[in-house]
């Protein structure tokens, strides 16, 4: 008995659990907010991300300031009034996955909950999501929308028919395995 | 015994397992740190100039800027004079980004009937933890076309005077951003032989913001002595309010200069503060996009 607590004890420290961990440095959040007088687009092509197939837990974090917009004017106002992104620099997305993700290729089409994190202010978030596994890589994609009031970002009256009250988020990554 | 090596084990499975859903964000997070240690500092300024003077920021690519600047008469014109309101002083400008750090402007002033070209260049941009300071260059040319039919030499070259400024900016919070800006003028033509035809002047100003939206601007240009002596020339404060709302930044100003470009706030400024020599008006900036 003693024997066999140790070699589980041994496979446990020493043995590291299959390679299921997939990482990307280069995934892509984009959002799109639509009002009839103005359309404001912006991406970030250097999220972070990684996903922990045998824990089905996920995580992505961003510069808010590498998000691009097509007017420099829109990008600063963005960072300066919006999202200050010199207090608050990242957005962070901590979750877990619920559905089977399988070990051969193919699509799997999976949920996706968890807390968003920016402007300083955590909110739960849950989106499906669609995991196609392939040859060496994990493509994931998903969409959620976001409501610019939940994370206290006061928009002034203004501008606010500039400003979509709810805006969707694309989330498009390519994983390689860590 | 076994119930020890039991527990050991638990304790060891269960450290293991928070280590790992630590580490997912943890790691990420980590190296995304390494990645936002020198990040380009923007947004010093609201607008591309304090009230006069330049700032180190201009259009960005393929952004037009239509710029409105004007200034009533003197406040110490009395009430026969509206304050000041009965007369007014306008300058017209466009400027446009052809990268985003070279912007190119033309305009034209109702004083002396002037038109002036300008170039901007980001030499410099400040960055955190690395470039303390960010720096533009700015070259404008000027020409009035005023007629003086009792001065018929007065041609093209003549009338053409160049300044240079070295824009030396620093945004040290969120709130607060300073520059400083030597600079450096040649009229083709002076009054007499007693007056310089390169001179020289140093300006400083700043912005501090109390809301997101809104800021307090300052700036004083000090003229060095002994250059300008056949008319008495003073130095030029300005102070201003900035106020931002989309792609308009309206600035209220009040400075003792009646020029608003170059060689005019710099070294033609006659006015002083203490006299009620100060002219009240704005500056309005609207930004135009030719991006898709």
């Amino acid at each position: 008995m003693k024997v066999l607590y140790s070699i589980i004890l041994a496979s446990m420290l020493y043995i590291p659990t299959q390679a299921q961990s997939w990482i990307t440095r280069n995934g892509k959040i984009s959002f799109y907010s639509k009002t009839p007088m103005e359309d404001i687009k912006a991406v970030n092509s250097q999220v972070f991300a990684a996903i922990d197939v045998s824990k089905k837990t996920i995580a992505f974090t961003l510069l808010q300031k590498n998000f691009l917009f097509e007017k420099q004017l829109m990008q600063e106002h963005f960072n300066e009034n919006y999202i200050e992104s010199d207090k608050y620099p990242k957005a962070q997305f901590e979750g877990t996955i619920t559905g089977n993700i399988g070990t051969t290729p193919g699509v799997y089409k999976v949920q996706v909950d968890g807390k968003l994190t920016m402007h300083g202010v955590t909110q739960p978030v849950s989106m499906p999501a669609e995991l196609n596994l392939q040859q060496g890589k994990l493509v994931g994609k998903s969409a959620f929308s976001i409501k610019p009031s939940d994370y206290n970002i006061k928009i002034p009256s203004l501008v606010k028919d500039k400003i979509a009250a709810e805006i969707p988020v694309q989330v498009s990554a390519e994983f390689l395995p860590k | 015994m076994q119930k020890t090596a039991f527990l050991f084990l638990l304790l060891v499975a269960g450290n293991r397992l928070m280590a790992q859903d630590n580490s997912l964000l943890q790691s990420l997070d980590d190296s995304l740190s390494m990645q936002q240690k020198h990040e380009v500092v923007t947004g010093t300024f609201k607008a591309t100039q304090i009230v006069n003077l330049p700032t180190v920021e201009s259009p960005g690519k393929k952004s037009l800027q239509f710029m409105i600047m004007h200034r009533f008469g003197k406040l110490n014109g009395g009430s026969y004079e509206l304050f000041g309101l009965d007369n007014a002083s306008i300058r017209f400008g466009f400027d446009y980004g052809i990268t985003d750090r070279l912007a190119v402007g033309v305009g034209r002033s109702s004083e002396d009937k002037t038109f002036d070209g300008s170039l901007k260049y980001k030499l410099l941009q400040q960055t955190t933890h690395q470039i303390p300071v960010s720096v533009s260059l700015y070259g404008l040319v000027t020409n009035y076309t005023q007629r003086y039919t009792d001065k018929p030499y007065l041609d093209a070259r003549y009338r053409t005077a160049y300044t240079t400024q070295v824009i030396i900016a620093r945004k040290f919070t969120r709130n607060l951003s300073l520059e400083v800006v030597p600079a450096w003028m040649h009229f083709n033509l002076v009054p007499t032989a007693q007056d310089k035809s390169d001179v020289f002047a140093v300006s400083a100003g700043g912005r501090m913001k109390f809301t997101k939206r809104m800021s307090i601007t300052a700036e004083y240009n000090y003229l060095l002595p002994d250059q300008v002596v056949t008319t008495s020339v003073k130095s030029s404060m300005s102070l201003g309010i900035d106020i931002e709302t989309g792609g308009h930044v309206f600035q209220l100003v009040f400075t003792n200069a009646s020029g608003m470009v170059g060689p005019y706030y710099l070294a033609k400024t006659t006015g002083t503060w203490g006299k009620g020599d100060i002219f009240f008006g704005f500056n309005v900036t609207r930004a135009f996009n030719f991006k898709k």
